[in-house]
């Protein structure tokens, strides 16, 4: 599947199984659709699991990277346990979401956005921040949904569920350092 | 025995009755929980979606900080449990991976090298480490009366090799059982309650909630039972959402585990974070919580075949045994 000229850039199915601990199993797939079946969300999406990893194998890098299904995908691992050839279709879904970001073909934007959203309140705080994050997340992409939600917003609040203001942990400092090591670490990978 | 204590964001607000319910519950039965001191947010379902070696290198933390005389750190968010679960399992098999984190680490001040510390669910510590005949023998108030559907949503059980079986799990419904609840079979106790998509994609969120709904009261639930801070969020707070997104008219109380281990203990409804969830459980408690054992269910009367039926010979239902 890789080319024999090492100089050659990787192909696309080496890429993807190159972006995930495991990824290689991905060479095992014999298209029996056991993750469709198994998916609670598959009627979602625009390409069923197996079909994705078929097009992966084709080299189909655009329509794969501007696929709707690894963000559809609500890591329930009912593929992965009942997948005949393990093959971590859960961790795939998820390199594919980072390639498709990477690369910048996600057409999921929202969904993108909310990850980083979360992200940016976990390097702020160490800890997630519900309120920041579904008033930032929500003013930002869908103001004129914000009404629908309030209500239950103010519900949680009422019952005390709703913190007003982040909790910070004591060496958000040490954690920044550990996460921008890691990111230098990842780039030479 | 100490266990070494990973509460997650939840507990401190959106899951506060969790909380509240942990710590009675634990006292009650001598379980010793140590909060890591100064952990930090598990990364989700979000970190890995942007960045593989930073989302390791969160969960790692909270792991490298875990005091050295523990080996054991329990999880009470399934969430929380499968991210913890996942990166130790990575890390003890992968070299590479292993030196990265560690490298990132570093920077932080912090060393990990993954040896004997194994990661828990409170659900399998309750049931397995504290065990049910412990538990039993504490039992003020038994949960007759009470048909409650055992819900432990998908992180619990799956990847596979955890605890319990990934697809029927049973270990809360023994738990129930011992409490004197009726759990009633519910086929989709595994399934997913859509996790982050009542944000980001509320259709598909709330179509996998009305499943999950009207499969536990169609199998006839007074209440939802659940071990996850999220499944309890999008079970309870969306409730409401999902009746007027699907026009349906469901009204579930969903509780946690340790509530209802806390109620048959006898601890005070106050104790436990009772009065939070926005499904009111009190009604139900009210109405249907009883002193007596529910009287055992009818057997239901096999139809009396007739000698030359014309029907095609069918094998017979097995019946159901419930409690």
């Amino acid at each position: 599947m890789t080319k024999g000229n090492t100089r050659d850039p990787p192909s696309f199915p080496a890429e993807v199984m190159n972006a995930v601990l495991g990824g290689d199993a991905l060479r095992r797939c014999f298209q029996c659709g056991a993750c469709g079946g198994s998916c609670p969300s598959a009627a979602d999406m625009n390409h069923s699991p197996s079909r994705l990893f078929a097009m992966i194998r084709a080299g189909l890098r655009n329509e794969v990277l501007r696929s709707n299904t690894p963000w559809y995908c609500v890591a329930c691992y009912y593929c992965a346990v009942r997948c005949p050839q393990e093959i971590p279709i859960t961790d795939l879904m998820y390199g594919l979401k980072r390639l498709s970001i990477q690369q910048g073909l996600c057409e999921e934007v929202d969904a993108a956005d909310f990850s980083r959203t979360f992200i940016g309140s976990v390097e702020r705080y160490g800890r997630s921040f519900e309120l920041g994050l579904a008033t930032r997340y929500h003013l930002t992409h869908r103001p004129l949904g914000l009404p629908k939600l309030a209500p239950t917003g103010l519900g949680m609040l009422l019952k005390g569920r709703m913190a007003l203001r982040p909790h910070r942990i004591k060496d958000i400092k040490g954690l920044r350092a550990i996460l921008s090591r890691a990111r230098v670490l990842e780039r030479v990978r | 025995m100490t266990y070494a204590f990973f509460p997650g964001c939840s507990l401190a607000h959106t899951a506060s009755a969790y909380a509240d319910s942990i710590g009675a519950v634990a006292e009650r039965l001598g379980l010793d929980l140590a909060e890591i001191e100064d952990w930090n947010c598990c990364g989700a379902t979000e970190y890995s979606a942007i960045e593989l070696l930073p989302a390791y290198a969160l969960v790692a933390r909270n792991l490298a900080l875990v005091n050295g005389d523990l080996s054991q750190v329990v999880a009470p968010c399934s969430l929380c449990y499968v991210n913890l679960r996942r990166t130790q399992q990575a890390l003890r098999e992968r070299e590479t991976l292993r030196a990265q984190v560690d490298d990132a680490l570093a920077a932080g001040g912090l060393s990990y090298q993954p040896g004997h510390l194994s990661v828990r669910h409170l659900l399998d510590v309750v049931v397995n480490d504290v065990g049910l005949g412990t538990i039993a023998s504490n039992i003020v108030r038994p949960l007759y009366g009470l048909r409650i559907a055992p819900y432990y949503g998908c992180l619990t059980v799956r990847p596979a090799k955890g605890f319990d079986d990934p697809e029927q799990p049973e270990s809360l419904d023994r738990l129930l059982r011992a409490l004197g609840a009726e759990v009633v079979d519910f086929p989709l106790k595994a399934d997913c309650c859509g996790g982050h998509m009542t944000q980001i994609s509320a259709d598909v969120a709330y179509g996998l909630l009305r499943r999950l709904l009207q499969n536990a009261t169609d199998r006839g639930a007074d209440l939802v039972v659940t071990v996850c801070p999220m499944c309890q969020l999008n079970l309870d707070a969306y409730q409401d959402r999902v009746n007027r997104h699907c026009g349906t008219d469901f009204h579930l109380p969903v509780l946690f585990f340790t509530q209802a281990v806390g109620l048959a203990l006898g601890l005070s409804p106050e104790a436990l974070g009772l009065g939070k969830e926005i499904v009111p459980a009190q009604q139900v408690l009210r109405a249907k919580w009883s002193t007596e054992p529910s009287p055992a269910p009818e057997q239901p009367r096999r139809p009396h075949r007739r000698r030359r039926d014309p029907t095609l010979p069918m094998p017979e239902a097995r019946s159901v045994r419930h409690g």
